[in-house]
């Protein structure tokens, strides 16, 4: 079905197909009323896209989800955990669950590649420097980024976007998380930097088994990479299910966002 | 749905004796929240200082930036204000015919006055500033958000470590300062008013003493505070893009400024109880 999901059933039990579930949430920040209750569920192991034009709050939903912003009503469970009332320690836990890759990366610019990507060991383990050193170049050859020569010791302004993105990646993935945040990850590169990270998210997922949360507006990447598609409008989610249902719907909203972006025939192209 | 949204037409209607006194207080209701919100950021700034982990390095990095990135204005602002100090204290004091006082009156004003409030303007121009622009664009790239991420307390890493490196560095810098002051006021009085050394000397050490610099360095301590708060919490509350971050940068510089002359009054009425001045 192509709705997006409602009711209010016990979610407080870990369900194995949905690892997130998401009911009635809202945010306001001063007079602007953000989201106005977001019901979304998230599947496990499966890549799952949140699309929505800018400023529709896109960012804010995915900060909900690992703790970073509290709603002003609504839950959330990820595993059967309700972890809006969660403190500090707990939500400290929880976000170990969690790798975030940011908008722009997010890179620690006072710190190199490797003191970026072995930022979370070291915050959170009391490991030997051989063990993070050798786990932070097996992640800098999964993802592409061993052949790039002086990689390790460059520092953020110096790499090219789309190698921000990777070390963002990296740093995201080094804790062995199990579910991946993704911010717009292909906004500002070019298409075939875009095609690239595409590539790298689809292979993450399959690699690590993870479960991931893409937030974009990019519609063709969106069909590429999605296997569950829901539409933030309004404060809402108006739209769920795979890409052929959410393509279906005869929504306007999400009839303008697929024209305007011109992308029918690259989900043509996705779906042979 | 909630309730919230449901008030527009019941707003109160004030009459215009409570709006006259609205628009009164609303300035200084402002001021409260201001100095209180400030407040909260000290607070948590050092309740963190206690709780583990300790970043030494953090600490160190921080007191390099605030201490060696400010010593080469500071050497030259305190060279330059010790020598004209001398001039202004020699043409009032010749009236007198009592230029020998020279080294005594521009210690003491370098101890007390001068060294304390000069540094602390200087380092919030250079290392306020620098504070502000680096948070506040930690802000707006998610940099503080991603450290939440891995659990860490933005406040402790990133605030703590620059209120403390400022607050242990004034009394450093004041006292270079002081240093300098005293060694441009020499060379002027000595070399271009022909004052005698050893008159310059005995001035200086009979009319001031170790309490003078005591009190500079508590001052000095106090601005510290203030004027790190004040650019920490320019940045760290940033809100929008690079404009923004401009924005913040120069409220830092500015907030950091009046801060410290206002508690300079303030510190001078409270010392001067504790220690009237030598008669
Ligand atoms: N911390 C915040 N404080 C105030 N307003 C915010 C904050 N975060 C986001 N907003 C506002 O919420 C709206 C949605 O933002 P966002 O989630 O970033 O949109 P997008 O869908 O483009 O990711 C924007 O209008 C933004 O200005
Ligand atoms: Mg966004």
């Amino acid at each position: 079905m192509t709705a997006p999901p409602s009711g209010s059933g016990d979610f407080s039990k870990r369900d194995e197909r949905w690892q997130i579930r998401v009911r009635g949430l809202q945010k306001t920040f001063g007079p602007q009323h953000v989201l106005r209750g977001v019901d979304l569920d998230i599947e496990r192991g499966r890549t799952n896209i949140v699309i929505g034009g800018s400023g529709q709050g896109k960012s804010v939903l995915m900060k909900h989800l690992m703790g970073l912003l509290k709603p002003d009503a609504g839950q959330i469970w990820v595993d059967g955990e309700d972890i809006v009332p969660l403190g500090t320690q707990q939500m400290g836990r929880l976000r170990r669950k969690f790798g975030m890759v940011f908008q722009y990366a997010a890179l620690f610019d006072s710190m190199n590649v490797v003191e970026n990507i072995a930022f979370p060991l070291i915050e959170r383990y009391h490991l030997s420097r051989g063990e993070i050193m050798e786990r932070v170049r097996d992640l800098l050859k999964r993802l592409d980024l061993a052949g790039v020569t002086g990689i390790e010791e460059k520092f953020p302004p110096q790499l090219s976007g789309g190698q921000r993105k990777r070390v963002g990646l990296a740093r995201a993935l080094i804790d062995r998380p199990e579910i991946l945040l993704y911010d717009e990850p292909t906004t500002g590169l070019d298409p075939v930097a875009a095609k690239n990270v595409d590539e790298m998210i689809s292979r993450t997922a399959d690699d690590f088994g993870v479960t991931s949360v893409v937030i974009s507006h990019d519609m063709a990447s969106t069909f590429r990479i999605g296997d569950r598609i829901s539409m933030l409008a309004g404060g809402k989610i108006i739209v769920s299910g795979t890409s052929e249902e959410v393509l279906a719907s005869r929504l306007p909203e999400l009839r303008e966002f697929v024209e305007t972006s011109g992308v029918a025939a690259a989900a043509a192209g996705a779906h042979p | 749905m909630s309730t919230a949204s449901v008030e527009g037409p019941s707003e109160p209607q004030l009459g215009v004796g409570a709006a006259l006194i609205e628009a009164a207080l609303s300035p200084v209701r402002g001021i409260f929240s201001y100095i209180g919100e400030h407040a909260l950021l000290l607070w948590l700034a050092l309740a963190a200082l206690f709780r583990k982990p300790f970043r030494l390095r953090l600490f160190l990095e921080q007191m390099e930036f605030v201490g060696v990135g400010s010593l080469t204005i500071i050497v030259l602002v305190g060279f330059f204000s010790g020598a004209v100090s001398a001039q202004q204290a020699i043409a009032a004091l010749r009236i007198f015919n009592q230029e020998r006082f020279v080294g005594a009156t521009v210690g003491l004003s370098l101890a007390q006055e001068l060294a304390p409030v000069f540094t602390a303007l200087m380092i919030a121009a250079r290392a306020g500033s620098g504070m502000a622009t680096e948070l506040g664009s930690m802000r707006i790239t998610e940099q503080i958000d991603a450290l939440t991420t891995f659990a860490v307390d933005p406040v402790q890493y990133l605030i703590t470590p620059r209120i403390v490196a400022t607050v242990l560095m004034m009394p450093i810098m004041t006292m270079v300062f002081n240093i300098v002051g005293l060694f441009g006021a020499y060379l002027y009085a000595i070399f271009l008013e022909h004052i005698d050394l050893g008159q310059f000397i005995e001035q200086f050490t009979y009319w001031t003493d170790p309490k003078d610099y005591i009190i500079g360095a508590v001052k000095s301590a106090v601005f510290g505070v203030t004027l790190s708060v004040a650019a920490c919490y320019q940045g760290f509350n940033v809100r929008g893009g690079a404009k923004e971050v401009g924005l913040a940068t120069t409220q830092a510089v500015v907030a950091g400024s009046v801060s410290v002359l206002v508690s300079d009054y303030f510190l001078i009425d409270i010392f001067h109880i504790l220690w009237p001045y030598k008669s």
